[in-house]
């Protein structure tokens, strides 16, 4: 994003935030006690003064500054909205739409700098609480003020002139909006509004796109039952028709997700801007570091965080990092670090703002918070280090010693809050003295797709987002006894030698059925274990479905105090189901307690991760009873089919897999002695048995599956004690968890499956020669 | 009220209600639900209303009436409220009323408890009264008696 694009942008922007001033500051006027009212004018103002400030349009940063200071006042109840006030920050928001206008047709933001607005606007904020001076005085000198220099009439039709001259099908109506614009107060937005003579890009509203999503969703269902009605009818015509209308609407589908997704560098572009004019102002040296710029994120929430991103760069510039002498004090490097990071996790979108500077002070924050009457001496004194700095995002709260042109205000942190809070997101932030502080925000992917596992609990379906998900264990019948055992009374499950603790999912949501009943009865226990803030805890659930890409809706609102849940989607057969929210379910559970000790925990997964040449390999069943392995990196996923999914393509098992065609390799048949193996690679599958196990693997580019007897189990070893293999398309044989495995080499079975089927498609044509 | 207002009416426990027409976005048969566990009572669950997932709100529940009798099928009245769309589960639905505005009269003191804020009062028809439901309070998804206690 270029430095015109940020313009245009802001003004945009700008025009909406004025438009909403106009009705907010009238609204106020009659009821001056609004203080919502009061907090919203004083942030817009704020916002478009803090904007200008960075590109550099200081006479518009001037007029909006000496609002500000008025709005300040007032906020602080040091001074009452009365109608002189009212009509001269109006004037102010005529004077900035007047600027704004000369930014779009020049990039400037003209010539005049309105002193006699800005003197009016300071001394209203002199008058205090004694307006003794008459009124009607000084309103009717704000006007003439606003008018003289805002609207004078012969500007105002000049630039309604020019406008028309873009685009001549408006020549009509556009005098007559700019008669009327000189008279009285602010002209029509849309008469303000930046012409594009280009049009390579529309704005669409989002939610024009939001209502396409619903529909396109819906289409998507639709496809679906017409699918399932093609196959049960015999008609050539239907089947084209609904084989036809599938590829369409996925295509549609993925088109309009598209439309809706851009990666976090989009705002982030403007950073390094924004991070060196911060800096330059006060004296500070910084350079910016990015990861995870590529990291998508719906329209709608890129849009939302923009400005608490912005305010959170301001600030730990502005506060976080230290002058260059007093760092290089500290025996820091001259320039800070600013570090922006963003990645999934989750299910959300987590944004962290790291700067190496001086860090919060702990003591100041406390004092200050005392001071302001955030909260009394006696709650402060109860409080954790934590909680102390996450004060700082309450309203009215400012630790910067002195008012700055950049922060400072009391505006900056609790509008950052609240703004990442309506989106369902939430902030956090760590501070180290001396070493510097991390702000962490959390965002969930509102209308994102994500894959997810669905599982049954209780006959109702939950999704459970996979990035959570770490694997998936099943206890048959006969192992459920030995296999849980209790820490008094508290379920765990030994998981490779490491106790894995055990939530019941029926129990945390107090649903109806019990899988411990079940699991002592007749049932195997499925366990799903799962990942939140660095703990591993396993969910025991009634049966596992499949995985699925599903459509993130947010919940609404009043439902959001249940934590537990992450948003709905709407399933394949039109029922809605529920998305766990695996931190949520997590701390109802007690697995992770929200105050609980970082420095405990990192300690311990460092501890159990870090076991030098372990690797981690995949245990299946092979051909008579034989051990065999496969590390578990070249291990994309681990899937069942029934048989009747697979098909013969040539003498090749493939199966219809996400939209492609997976050939099938067995593993009976790969091990198979050579001359034996063509005549077992015909053989179509048995169609009586059970489901197949299938290996999915990716190899040089390639996606195939193993199909497998049984899979038996993961485990970390160092396999270190090794003999050669004894037979083709294994690499070795290595002590795998105190037994000897083999370990396969999948290269060569890729290698050996394509010239099988060469040669068995040569065999078969060469039979068919000589019928 | 001065002039005449429509109203979409139901029933609920053979009592007639009504919410403003243009606060009603539509009314559908029963439709297949999803349970919300941790959820306020008053929530049934979540539907799929055209891809769209709004959330279900059980005005016996939310009115402290009876529970509805089992295995009778609720209809949806889908009202706009601030937060979007949510649908009213009542018994049966009615016609649709016109009324004047003098008939009109606001609850009886002696109403009291939650429901108060929730019904806006009352209009005279010729032979039963029509309850005006509020149509915001109606969507609060707190159950009748922890509104009571003010939670």
């Amino acid at each position: 994003m270029n430095e015109t694009d940020i313009v245009k942008d802001f003004l945009v922007e700008s025009y909406e935030n004025l438009d909403r001033l106009d009705r907010d500051l009238v609204g106020l006027e009659k009821n001056p006690r609004d203080k919502d009212c009061l907090a919203g004018v004083f942030r817009t103002i704020h916002t478009i003064k803090g904007t200008c400030g960075f590109l550099g349009f200081n006479k518009l940063e001037k007029v909006a500054h000496v609002g500000e200071n008025l709005l300040t006042r007032l906020r602080d109840g040091q001074l009452a909205l009365n109608p002189e006030i009212t009509t001269a920050l109006l004037g102010m928001v005529d004077a900035v739409r007047q600027m704004l206008k000369e930014i779009a047709e020049t990039g400037q933001d003209g010539e005049v700098d309105y002193p006699e607005l800005r003197e009016t606007l300071t001394r209203l904020q002199g008058a205090a609480l004694a307006p003794t001076r008459a009124a009607n005085d000084t309103a009717s000198g704000a006007a003439k003020a606003a008018q003289a220099e805002g609207f004078s009439p012969g500007e105002d039709a000049a630039g309604a002139d020019r406008a028309s001259a873009i685009q001549p099908d408006e020549i009509g109506p556009a005098p007559a909006v700019a008669a009327t614009g000189t008279n009285k107060g602010p002209a029509k937005e849309s008469e303000l509004r930046p012409r594009e003579t280009v049009a390579e890009t529309i704005r669409v509203g989002v939610n024009v796109l939001d209502k396409m999503m619903t529909l396109v969703g819906e289409l998507v269902l639709a496809r679906n039952q017409l699918l399932q009605i093609s196959n049960t009818v015999e008609d050539a015509g239907l089947q084209a028709v609904s084989q036809r209308m599938n590829l369409i609407a996925s295509e549609l589908q993925e088109e309009v997700m598209k439309t809706r997704m851009q990666p976090i560098g989009n705002i982030w572009n403007q950073f390094p801007r924004t991070v060196r004019d911060v800096a330059l102002g006060c004296g500070k040296e910084v350079g910016i570091e990015m990861e995870g710029k590529e990291t998508e994120l719906d329209k709608t929430i890129i849009e939302a965080i923009k400005d608490p991103l912005t305010h959170l760069v301001r600030n730990s510039v502005d506060h976080g990092i230290e002058v260059p002498e007093e760092r290089v004090k500290a025996g820091k490097d001259r320039t800070g670090r600013l570090i922006l990071r963003a990645f999934h996790e989750g299910g959300q979108v987590i944004i962290e703002i790291s700067d190496d500077g001086a860090g919060l002070k702990e003591e100041q924050i406390r004092k200050k918070a005392v001071e302001r009457g955030v909260v009394t001496a006696d709650q402060v004194a109860r409080m954790t280090e934590r909680e102390i700095f996450n004060l700082i995002f309450l309203p009215g709260f400012s630790t910067a010693e002195k008012v700055t042109n950049v922060s400072g205000r009391g505006v900056g942190m609790d509008v950052v809050k609240t703004n990442v809070e309506r989106i369902g997101g939430n902030v956090d932030l760590q501070s180290t003295p001396g070493r510097g502080t991390t702000v962490r925000v959390k965002i969930p992917l509102t209308l994102a797709i994500i894959p997810a596992l669905v599982v049954t609990c209780a006959g109702e379906r939950y999704a459970i987002p996979q990035v959570s998900l770490l694997e998936l264990v099943r206890l048959e019948a006969d192992e459920v006894t030995k296999g849980i055992e209790l820490v008094h009374g508290a379920p765990v499950y030994r998981l490779r030698g490491r106790l894995l603790p055990l939530v019941y999912l029926n129990q945390e949501l107090k649903l109806e059925s019990d899988s411990r009943q079940a699991a002592t009865g007749d049932g195997a226990v499925n366990i799903v274990v799962l990942q939140a803030d660095e703990r591993q805890f396993g969910l025991v659930v009634d049966q596992i479905n499949d995985t699925e890409e599903i459509v993130v809706k947010p919940l609404r609102k009043q439902l959001k105090t249940v934590k537990t849940f992450a948003g709905s989607s709407i399933m394949g057969d039109g029922r809605v189901a529920l998305i766990l929210d695996v931190l949520g379910l997590a701390q109802r559970a007690s697995v992770v307690t929200e105050t609980r000790d970082r420095s405990l925990t990192e300690k311990t997964s460092e501890a159990a991760g870090t076991e030098e040449g372990k690797q981690t390999f995949l245990l299946f069943a092979g051909p008579g009873d034989s051990r065999m392995a496969i590390p578990l990196g070249t291990l994309a996923r681990l899937e069942e089919f029934p048989v009747s999914h697979v098909e013969m393509s040539g003498s090749q098992w493939v199966t219809q897999y996400r939209g492609q065609i997976l050939p099938l390799i067995r593993l009976t048949v790969a091990l198979e002695e050579r001359r034996n193996r063509l005549r077992a690679l015909q053989a179509p599958p048995a169609a009586d048995s059970g489901p197949i196990q299938v290996l999915v693997l990716n190899h040089d580019g390639r996606s195939f599956g193993l199909v497998v007897d049984r899979i038996l189990d993961i485990i970390d070893d160092r396999a270190d004690v090794r003999s050669a293999a004894t037979r083709a398309n294994v690499l070795y044989s290595a002590v795998i968890g105190e037994r000897v495995t083999e370990l396969l080499d999948i290269p060569a079975i890729l290698r050996n499956a394509d010239r099988n089927t060469t040669e068995s498609t040569l065999a078969t044509r060469s039979a068919e020669v000589a019928n | 009220m001065a002039h005449t207002s429509q109203f979409c009416t139901f029933y609920l426990d053979k009592l007639l209600f009504g919410v403003e027409l243009k606060g009603v976005q539509e009314v559908i048969r029963s439709l297949e639900m999803t349970k919300v566990p941790l959820a306020p009572s008053v929530v049934s669950g979540l539907i799929n209303l055209r891809g769209q997932i709004v959330t279900a709100v059980d005005l016996r529940r939310r009115l402290d009436l009876d529970p509805r009798a089992q295995g009778t099928l609720a209809m949806n009245v889908v009202v706009r409220s601030e937060d979007g769309a949510v649908s009213l589960l009542v018994d049966e639905i009615g016609d649709v009323v016109e009324v004047e505005g003098d008939s009109f009269e606001a609850p009886p003191e002696t109403l009291r408890g939650s429901v108060r804020s929730m019904i806006l009062g009352v209009h005279k028809l010729k032979d039963r009264l029509l309850h005006v439901l509020d149509i915001e309070k109606a969507c609060q998804m707190t159950d009748g008696a922890e509104t009571a206690i003010g939670r």
